[in-house]
């Protein structure tokens, strides 16, 4: 135990003193704070301190909170996988197939460059594509495939899954770029002689390789589209809720003890969810 | 490798080229609409071309604080930027080295990046409301943003460091610097082109986030959601005006990160050491 508290080790925490403040201020006393108060009360216009389970008791007897959480469920399966799919193939195509490193970068560059603008406006994009008069619509009606415009376009589960897929594709094609950058190109080649297929290659060399870049994408579009309320809301014209929207319309009402609550449960799922997730890849090695 | 294309070159190519048109067709297609003449609406047709809509934004009156917002968003950027870069920088160094508590410390950086970020705004805001704190963008706001920010420049510098030769530190340790001069004159100029990128992560993902700074921005709005209180009451192209102005000043910003990148690559190659090419 004299070695608990050696000098280096004070050293490393005071290094990384800045960055455990903020978070504890920030992060863990908040979400510390969403705990206590989902046991609180609240009146019409205040909430008070007290410590009753009424917010979860009407949290969990209200079959809207099930149907809530399933369309979120359904909204990050669908988004994985789309994005999974596509993110995977932009991914390969850089990878192995752009041969000269001053084009890869700078196709690489062209994926990553929306993800440092704003999401606001890339969903607010949408709108002249999807509408009722949108260039989607118009389109289709020009080209005589339907007759009315479709009405599903915008303001609806479609939009929103749209939507997810545009903002978090980038979050698949970077990780999983990154790892199959790595790939041996020798293996590659050693089973090309061997006299394996294009497709043995995929499924027996750069599938398994690439999983830890995979695992790092997952993680991230599934924390995002769990945790999303602003992407619901906007796309689908306040007509769709997932969980993230029962939060913040009970913000909006000022319920702050029933949006707590919900909270809680959110954030048990999300961390239950990405551990699991956590468990099948080591981040720090994968950097 | 034979040098002829497989047929799944071109599938994957006309894939990946219908990828960026996704990417950035609806982008492109506000940044047309904004010119849309005085007469126009929201989508095509276009009726006219004009400048209307950018000059309508100009006259604030119409439209809020828009221009109080963006000074306030480039501002909380930079603080951002700044904090994002040196407390990344020492949290890296931190970890270069086995420490007691390291493993928790990390997982709860992930943590920060993997929770939700409403429930962030909330905790912030319930907190200061329940100690009698105002929230304003310079304190809570700041410090819900750096939760977001953080993350991202600590794995950076995770990445960065994990590739970081220890040889040129113990160089310069035995010929007797300080630890402060090896850091100031040896790890700092060899790891400075990454901290650009930090600093971009820094300065964009807080010029951009929303749900974070929603609850905690205060009475006066940053730009993301000062555009995003015009979407619900704004229907006509100001609206993309508006959008486009905002993105164009993104690109620029990254064009000028990635700019000063490749010119710092140019200029390190052409300096490079001459180890190995002088007179034997």
């Amino acid at each position: 135990m004299t070695k608990f508290l050696r000098l280096p080790d004070v050293r490393s925490w005071l290094l990384a003193m800045p960055v455990t403040l903020v978070l504890s201020f920030f992060l863990l006393l908040p979400l510390l704070m969403i705990v206590v108060v989902s046991f609180w009360g609240a009146t019409e216009y205040s909430i008070y301190p007290a410590f009753q389970f009424d917010n979860y008791q009407f949290l969990f007897g209200s079959s809207v909170t099930y149907q809530v959480f399933l369309k979120t469920f359904m909204y990050t399966g669908i988004t994985w996988a789309t994005t999974l799919a596509i993110g995977f193939t932009i991914a390969y195509f850089l990878a192995f197939h752009v041969r000269s490193q001053t084009w890869q970068t700078a196709f690489f560059l062209l994926c990553t460059i929306p993800f440092w603008t704003s999401n606001i406006i890339r969903m607010i994009s949408w709108i002249p594509f999807l509408g009722r008069h949108g260039l989607a619509n118009e389109t289709l009606i020009k080209l005589g495939l339907i007759k009315e415009p479709l009405e599903w376009l915008l303001y609806s589960d479609f939009a929103v899954i749209l939507a997810f897929v545009h903002l978090y594709t980038l979050f698949m094609v970077v990780p999983i770029f990154n790892t199959m950058l790595r790939i041996d190109k020798s293996l590659i080649e050693a089973a090309h002689d061997a006299g394996a297929s294009g497709l043995q290659i995929l499924t027996n060399i750069i599938i398994p390789l690439t999983k830890p870049g995979i695992m790092i994408g997952s993680i991230f579009v599934v924390a995002l589209v769990m945790g999303d309320f602003i992407t619901v809301r906007f796309m689908s014209g306040s007509q769709a809720a997932n969980v993230g929207r029962l939060i913040s319309n009970d913000i909006g009402l000022l319920a702050y003890p029933s949006a707590a609550a919900t909270s809680v449960v959110l954030l048990v799922t999300v961390i239950l969810t990405i551990s699991i997730m956590l468990r099948f890849v080591d981040i720090r090695k994968e950097l | 490798m034979d040098t002829k294309r497989p047929a799944s070159f071109y599938f994957l190519s006309a894939f990946f080229i219908v990828f960026i048109i996704f990417l950035y067709g609806p982008t492109i297609t506000i940044g047309i609409l904004s010119f849309q003449g005085p007469e126009g609406g929201l989508t095509f047709p276009m009726r006219g071309a004009s400048l209307h809509w950018f000059d309508e934004l100009f006259k604030t009156q119409a439209v809020g604080d828009v221009w109080g917002a963006f000074r306030r968003s480039f501002a909380l950027g930079l603080i951002v930027m700044a904090l994002t870069v040196v407390f990344s920088v020492m949290a890296g160094m931190a970890f270069r080295r086995r420490f007691v508590g390291a493993t928790v410390l990390f997982y709860l950086i992930i943590a920060s990046l993997v929770i939700p970020s409403i429930l962030v705004s909330l905790g912030v805001g319930l907190i200061f409301s329940q100690a009698g704190w105002t929230v304003h963008w310079l304190s809570s706001g700041l410090g819900a943003q750096l939760t977001w920010t953080l993350p991202f420049g600590f794995l950076i510098m995770l990445a960065i460091f994990n590739r970081f030769n220890p040889a040129y530190e113990e160089a310069a340790r035995d010929q007797g610097a300080t630890a402060w001069q090896t850091f100031r004159y040896v790890v700092l100029p060899m790891i400075a082109p990454s901290l650009l990128g930090v600093a971009l992560f820094g300065f964009t993902l807080s010029y951009d986030e929303f749900a974070r700074t929603l609850l905690t921005a205060g009475s006066r709005n940053t730009l993301p959601l000062e555009i995003f209180g015009m979407t619900t009451n704004i229907t006509t192209p100001m609206l993309y005006a508006l959008g486009t102005l905002t993105t164009i000043f993104s690109f620029v910003v990254i064009g000028v990160f990635i700019g000063t990148l490749a010119f710092a690559a140019h200029r390190r190659s052409r300096r490079a050491s001459d180890a190995g090419k002088g007179m034997v």
